[in-house]
């Protein structure tokens, strides 16, 4: 953050003094042959709270994310999670950590139900066959404890559901079972006005009931709603990790996403400065 | 954990509270008869249309050709005969409904059913027991199964490539093993009562009274389940309906139905309908109870969500077409059931697209994710009224021209009119949900 910016930097040092952070990934590199595409990465998520992960298209954010979920590997840097130094080799092991990823086409069965969409994979068995009652209940428990009001029936297809429907959904389906770090992908880039509005509450009620959230978003707008921090990813480097609550504007985030720098914010000649 | 320790944060907002009482008022609300009826209303607009095309098309079917030929289609001879005509189709239809679930297609189900049949009707003629003989006929099938699935779900061919070449190379098969032109008589008894053969009318009274007591068990035990989603009143309307349905039938199959000049009388149920009731049964339990089942819609629903949710698609593929090949196998006993003896036809010609047809009429959706097995026999039920009821009217003129209804042409056009209908509807349908 360097001296222009003492408060932030210390009020961003006393919170992570004092909340340990739920996923902290310290110098990641990573490249795809001669393509370096992140350069000693530092990303962290604080527990009940919503981190946007902002940038520019190629700037690095899918694949900081793609490293988080197990899908690529690291070339070089360190992880900790929940308190513990995890090597992530798969997507199978970031989810029995508690790491849990809604893409943006959500991949949701159209033919199913929401019950079964949300238990795809990892059905409950009782003497062999489906306990279908068991399951109602533990999605309708966990849709309640997300307030969604916008579905009536547990029971409906998918098919028969809105965009922001479906997006409540998938983020119930990632939210099902334990989870503590949620990252979704664009999750407002294809809904309209009142369904982004009731998402966006969603994704708060969700960093409320305790869960790290890493939202990755074009839209400014939302990501000044909801977000508590902010990390600009800018050519592959983190810009700048700025809480939302010190009056960041929106043009300061738009000139960290295009240039990696605005003001006292941001790098200084490829360093942070 | 933390869905609980929130719940009371909600609770402390009047606004989300009244607002989280009303979320699922579907499922909790007691329903009413019209309720019920109102949501199928509303999911039958929303495209979703299932089996009902089937259903009229059966009760208009049965209308036209009963009142243009009272005396021969509705006699009872001509009800039991025509469940017997249809059999083999419904099974063949069950069969391919597992491949159709996922999106795919097996063409070469006709001629799965006839080898396995010839397999079976050779050994017994070689003297082998009953219980090796349908053993032997089964592997076969499996391993046809095993060759299909391994070349769509391993080598990545399309079903409908991979299932064409198999029709030459299962007819093949089944000409090598009938010898050219043969044809392999069937002796055995068990055999060749499936299709054909009846049971007493006090056995009959027996599977009928027995069928509707597991009906209305199952129907009690998805009410209780529902928490009142489903009226109880529902159930009690359904049941009766079953019961009287039963009953008339089964008290009518149980009357002398054979040509007063017949030797012997011939009374009592079919038995393919007691056959055929615990295929539905068993097959439906799979596709919907089991674990399996939730994969195959899965699977034809959305591969890749499929896919990122942990389900092994090529297995799940590969397993389908062998599904396929042991309910075909079970519909090659019925083909040869019916004439008991199995030649170079058994499971050629229109076998297989009366299957498909059958499947797709009842309901199940060619591009995959939707289709019960209830629906094959609704659709098999159709494809075989045509050609019966268009055979009993015969030759007609209307409006001056002379037209011969049981004509294989005429029967043709019909059937293929009928398919192209029942895809349209399925086309359409899905068109509006998309």
């Amino acid at each position: 953050m360097g001296e222009a910016m003492p408060e932030t930097a210390s009020s961003v040092a006393s919170a992570a003094t004092a909340v340990e952070p739920l996923l902290a990934a310290t110098g990641i590199n990573k490249s795809f042959g001669p393509v370096h595409v992140l350069h000693d990465v530092d990303f962290k998520v604080f527990p009940g709270t919503v981190t946007a992960l902002i940038g520019d298209n190629g700037a690095g954010k899918s694949t900081l994310i793609k490293c988080i979920a197990g899908i690529y590997g690291m070339d070089t840097g360190s992880m900790r999670f929940d308190g513990d130094d995890v090597h992530i080799a798969s997507p199978r092991d970031a989810a029995e950590l508690g790491i849990k990823v809604v893409y943006q086409d959500l991949a949701l069965c159209d033919n199913l139900d929401i019950v079964q969409n949300m238990f795809l994979g990892r059905e409950i068995v009782r003497r062999g066959t489906l306990d279908e009652h068991a399951m109602e209940m533990a999605a309708r428990e966990t849709l309640a404890s997300l307030s969604v009001r916008t579905v009536k029936s547990v029971r409906q297809p998918v098919s028969s559901l809105s965009g922001g429907q479906r997006q409540t959904v998938a983020i119930a389906k990632a939210v099902l079972g334990k989870s503590k770090l949620v990252v979704l992908d664009e999750p407002t880039a294809a809904l309209g006005v009142a369904q982004t509005e009731q998402v966006l509450e969603l994704v708060r009620r969700l960093a409320a009931s305790g869960v790290g959230v890493v939202l990755i978003s074009h839209n400014m707008n939302d990501v000044l709603e909801v977000a508590d921090r902010v990390c600009a990813m800018y050519l592959g480097r983190i810009a700048a990790d700025i809480p939302t609550g010190t009056g960041v504007r929106r043009e300061t985030l738009v000139e960290l996403i295009t240039s990696g720098s605005s003001g006292s914010h941001g790098l200084v000649d490829g360093l942070v400065g | 954990m933390t869905t609980t320790e929130n719940t009371p944060d909600a609770g402390q907002q009047p606004a989300g509270v009244s607002q989280a009482l009303s979320d699922f008022s579907l499922d909790e609300q007691q329903n009413s008869l019209s309720d019920v009826f109102r949501a199928s209303i509303t999911r039958l607009k929303s495209g979703d249309l299932g089996s009902v095309p089937a259903v009229l098309a059966i009760v208009a079917l049965v209308a036209i050709f009963g009142f243009s030929r009272p005396d021969s289609f509705l006699s009872l001879l001509n009800f039991a005969n025509f469940l017997d005509q249809a059999s083999s189709v419904i099974v063949i239809a069950m069969a391919v409904t597992f491949v159709l679930l996922l999106g795919d297609i097996d063409l070469s189900a006709g001629f799965t059913a006839g080898v396995s049949a010839a397999v079976l009707a050779t050994r017994l003629q070689d003297g082998w027991p009953l219980a090796t003989s349908l053993l032997a006929a089964f592997g076969v099938a499996i391993v046809l199964g095993l060759f299909t699935g391994f070349m769509v779900a391993k080598v990545g061919i399309p079903s409908f490539v991979v299932t064409l070449a198999n029709v030459l190379l299962f007819q093949g098969i089944l000409l090598l093993i009938v010898r050219d032109g043969g044809s392999v008589r069937i002796n055995n008894d068990f055999i060749n009562n499936v299709v054909g053969g009846t049971l007493s009318p006090a056995q009959s009274w027996i599977v009928a009274v027995g069928g509707l007591g597991l009906y209305g068990l199952s129907q009690f035990r998805r009410q209780r389940l529902s928490y009142g989603s489903v009226p109880m009143s529902l159930v009690v309307i359904r049941l009766a309906i079953g019961a009287v349905l039963v009953g008339v039938v089964t008290s009518l199959l149980n009357q002398n139905r054979a040509f007063a000049s017949a030797p012997e009388p011939i009374t009592g149920m079919p038995i393919v309908i007691p056959a055929i009731a615990i295929l539905v049964v068993v097959l439906s339990f799979v596709l919907d109870r089991l674990r399996y089942g939730r994969f195959l819609y899965a699977v034809g629903g959305n591969r890749e969500a499929a896919r990122r949710a942990g389900i092994n698609v090529q297995w799940v593929e590969w397993s389908a077409f062998v599904c396929t090949a042991i309910v075909a196998a079970i519909g090659g006993i019925f083909l040869a059931s019916r004439v008991n003896s199995v030649d170079s036809n058994t499971g050629a010609n229109d076998t297989l697209l009366l299957a498909v047809g059958a499947a797709v009429i009842g309901g199940t959706s060619l591009f995959g994710g939707r289709g019960r097995m209830i629906n094959a026999v609704l659709g098999g039920l159709v494809l075989a009224l045509i050609p019966n009821g268009l055979g009993l009217i015969g030759k007609t003129a209307i409006f001056g021209w002379e037209v011969d209804f049981s004509s294989s042409g005429v029967k043709f056009i019909c059937s293929g009119l009928a398919l192209l209908v029942a895809s349209s509807v399925d086309a359409l349908s899905r068109k509006r949900t998309a």
